[in-house]
């Protein structure tokens, strides 16, 4: 059997280099989705119908095309309406593609999270002459937040291993990386082999921070 | 001073309130008793909008709104008037004893977060709930949580609270302590509305009962007169199934 270990020792370090640029778009993408996908949900539940209908196209759009597809509309489709997005750079594209595309995703599970904290809670916060901002912000969210966490970590892990879609558009992280490590000496198995072992590694320890979280947002509701 | 003036509210078809009229003096307490679905809590929470009346005017502690006619700042003027007390507590979940009481204070009175303590403090000390403070709601039994809540309505210093079946999520056997907090509290001086279905308890703090049915007020008075010589029959139907299911 043609199988090298040691080759994978030696190129680990090579595509651990490019841990940084996968975080980053993660973590962008994240952010993004996480603003974006709060404010569908809070539109998808509200009773203007205008806010609420279009809130439910753009979830039913975004779910339904495939992210690369996505990717490559944003890249190399929107500079040919807008010669402003020519000077868009790859990653940008990137993190543009996944964090709008998770924010669909995202806002279903915050509606789900927003619509199981009781109603009493809010009722108890106007008659307290709280606004329904004051509500949001100091009760509800937080609330909602502890609800929402599991599934959103799940939507974060999809991102993680989603960056290494941003190859097509020419980024190289830590894929990108393998693949032209592979390229050169025909350990294929071993180079994308190396990626996996980052991807679990990467996951490993994202799980284990939310873990943590989780513990301490559950804290209030122990009995 | 509450007044209330032909406040009507519909759920569909369903006419809940129509045309209702009382009023409660400062300082008294009233009581108002009824079947289940009468519009009992329809009716107090018409008092701070948590449902919409149709139509009807309500006059609190000097804010009066026309339900008709009435803008968002006019209701939230209302609201601040009253303070509400919920059969299921409704406690914030996120927050501990302490900070349940002295949220609002904070965040609507812009009270300084040591002065909100310090008063928060004085009425957990007033439920007899000072060591509970750094508690959860949800490490608190029923009628600690409901105790909680009364304080958290007392901290607003409200022209009025608004009480609806304190006691009816309760176990038994907790009941008497969170009726005995309310009795405390009204022997203040606090204005209250309180739906219930403890007559000895509507007998021994109310000034005023009210027996309402399908949406209606069939008959109020003293304590006295209505749950010992009601007139009309409505009325005396209600007590007599209501003390026939007591005793089995
Ligand atoms: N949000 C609502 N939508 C539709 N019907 C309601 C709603 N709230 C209450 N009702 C109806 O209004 C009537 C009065 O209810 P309620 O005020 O809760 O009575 P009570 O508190 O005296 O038991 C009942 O028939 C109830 O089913
Ligand atoms: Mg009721």
């Amino acid at each position: 059997m043609n199988f090298d270990p040691s080759y994978i020792i030696e190129i680990l370090p090579r595509i651990i280099q490019y841990i940084p640029i996968t975080l980053l778009m993660a973590v962008l993408a994240m952010i993004l989705a996480i603003a974006v996908g709060l404010v569908l949900a809070l539109a998808r539940n509200s009773r203007n119908r205008l806010l609420s209908s279009g809130a439910a196209v753009y979830i039913s759009f975004f779910r339904a095309i495939p992210m690369l597809v996505q990717l490559f509309l944003i890249y190399y489709g929107l500079p040919q309406l807008f010669p402003v997005f020519t000077k868009m750079d790859a990653v940008t594209a990137a993190v543009i593609g996944f964090g709008f595309k998770q924010a669909a995703f995202l806002a279903e599970i915050f509606r789900a999270a927003f619509l199981s904290v009781d109603k009493g809670q809010m009722e108890a916060c106007i008659t307290g002459g709280m606004t329904k901002l004051q509500a949001y912000r100091r009760i509800i969210l937080p609330q909602a937040a502890r609800n929402a966490l599991p599934g959103t970590g799940n939507i974060f892990i999809s991102l993680i291993k989603e960056t290494s879609l941003a190859f097509t558009l020419g980024v190289v992280e830590i894929f990108a990386e393998a693949k032209m490590q592979a390229a050169e000496s025909f350990r294929f198995f071993e180079a994308y082999l190396a990626v996996a072992l980052i991807y679990w590694l990467l996951i490993i320890v994202y799980t284990y921070l939310q873990q943590k979280l989780e513990n301490y947002l559950d804290r209030p509701y122990r009995t | 001073m509450i007044k209330v003036t032909n406040l009507k509210k519909r759920f569909g078809d369903l006419v809940v309130l129509n045309g209702i009229d009382f009023e409660v003096k400062d300082g008294e307490v009233l009581s108002i008793i009824g079947p289940s679905g009468s519009g009992k809590s329809t009716l107090i929470r018409c008092l701070n909008f948590l449902e919409r009346p149709e139509a009807g005017v309500i006059e609190i502690g000097g804010v009066r709104v026309d339900a008709e006619k009435c803008t968002n700042k006019e209701i939230r003027q209302l609201r601040l008037q009253t303070a509400m007390v919920f059969q299921n507590y409704n406690l914030f979940k996120n927050k501990t004893a302490l900070q349940n009481v002295t949220e609002s204070l904070i965040v609507v009175k812009k009270m300084p977060k040591k002065q909100a303590e310090e008063l928060g403090m004085e009425l957990l000390r007033q439920v007899g709930l000072e060591d509970k403070r750094d508690n959860y709601p949800a490490t608190l039994s029923g009628g600690q949580q409901q105790r909680v809540s009364i304080a958290r309505a007392l901290a607003l210093r409200p022209h009025a609270i608004l009480l609806d079946e304190p006691t009816s999520s309760l176990d038994p056997e907790l009941v008497s302590e969170v009726l005995q907090t309310i009795k405390k509290i009204a022997e203040m001086d606090t204005t209250m509305i309180i739906v219930t279905h403890e007559m000895d308890f509507a007998r021994d703090v109310s000034d005023h009962v009210i027996f309402m049915a399908d949406g209606n007020i069939v008959e109020q008075g003293p304590p006295a007169e209505l749950l010992d010589n009601p007139r009309k029959e409505r009325t005396k139907q209600f007590l007599r199934t209501f003390h026939a299911n007591r005793k089995r």
